[in-house]
């Protein structure tokens, strides 16, 4: 292993050699995930507005969600939406003193990244009307 | 409260409730949203009279406002988390929180108001 550099009260230009470890990286795309899902939030509410309004909504709907940049849209809350609950399982297991220690707790982050990430692809794949 | 011989914690104690209120809301969102998916996968094929007939009955109405309800305060604590870790300009922070809360309550009247209609 290369040398860590010994990095104290990070700015912004440290960020690029500060090597976060996984249960790290999970954490910040919790944060992450979960702020997309908050300033989606309407878009989700209009979305299932027009699911269940009528017949006439629904092909609406359809029209709306066919469209790329949406899909795109969608297909990033979907990843979202999978690993904010996958990692949300890891860290109710963990407030249950489950996994805590070192080794238990990078292999559980491997885990879910190892999980959330082909499943975010297969619902992109569905959204994008590949599968 | 103090926790072993040095750490003297003080305040309002509210803190303590959020982070509980925030694992026991993701609880009811776990389940929730197996429920929802075992009544969309009995339901197919999916059409719009399968789907919207989902959430006919009163029980799934009620079901949903709860998880909604859950998810409000759930991204409330979040999002108050990621404005108290990030922003330090107290005014700033505190019209972020505000446009947090009107933003999830307006979401929370719209969602009843969707659901009552279906």
């Amino acid at each position: 292993m290369p040398e860590r550099r010994v990095i104290r009260n990070i700015s912004i230009g440290d960020l690029i050699h500060y090597r976060l470890p996984v249960p790290g990286v999970l954490s910040i795309l919790h944060r992450i995930s979960g702020a997309l899902m908050f300033v989606l939030l309407p878009l989700c509410l209009w979305l299932f507005d027009l699911s269940v309004s009528s017949e006439l909504s629904y092909q609406q709907l359809r029209e709306v969600a066919g469209g790329w940049f949406v899909r795109i849209v969608l297909a990033a809350l979907a990843w979202a939406l999978v690993h904010h609950l996958l990692a949300g399982i890891r860290f109710l297991s963990l407030d249950l003193d489950l996994g805590v220690h070192l080794p238990a707790a990078r292999r559980s982050a491997w885990i879910v990244i190892a999980l959330s990430l082909p499943l975010a692809i297969w619902f992109a794949l569905m959204i994008f009307g590949v599968l | 409260m103090s926790i072993g011989a040095r750490r003297l914690v003080v305040g309002a104690h509210y803190g303590l409730r959020d982070w509980l209120v925030q694992r026991a809301s993701a609880a009811v969102l776990l389940v929730y949203l197996i429920a929802l998916a075992v009544c969309v996968v009995s339901a197919r094929p999916i059409d719009y009279q399968a789907w919207a007939a989902i959430f006919v009955p009163l029980a799934m109405k009620i079901a949903t406002l709860i998880a909604f309800v859950a998810l409000a305060y759930h991204a409330w604590i979040g999002m108050r988390d990621i404005w108290m870790d990030y922003i330090r300009s107290t005014a700033i922070r505190l019209v972020l929180q505000l446009g947090t809360i009107i933003w999830l309550a307006a979401c929370l009247v719209w969602a009843v108001q969707i659901l009552w209609k279906v």
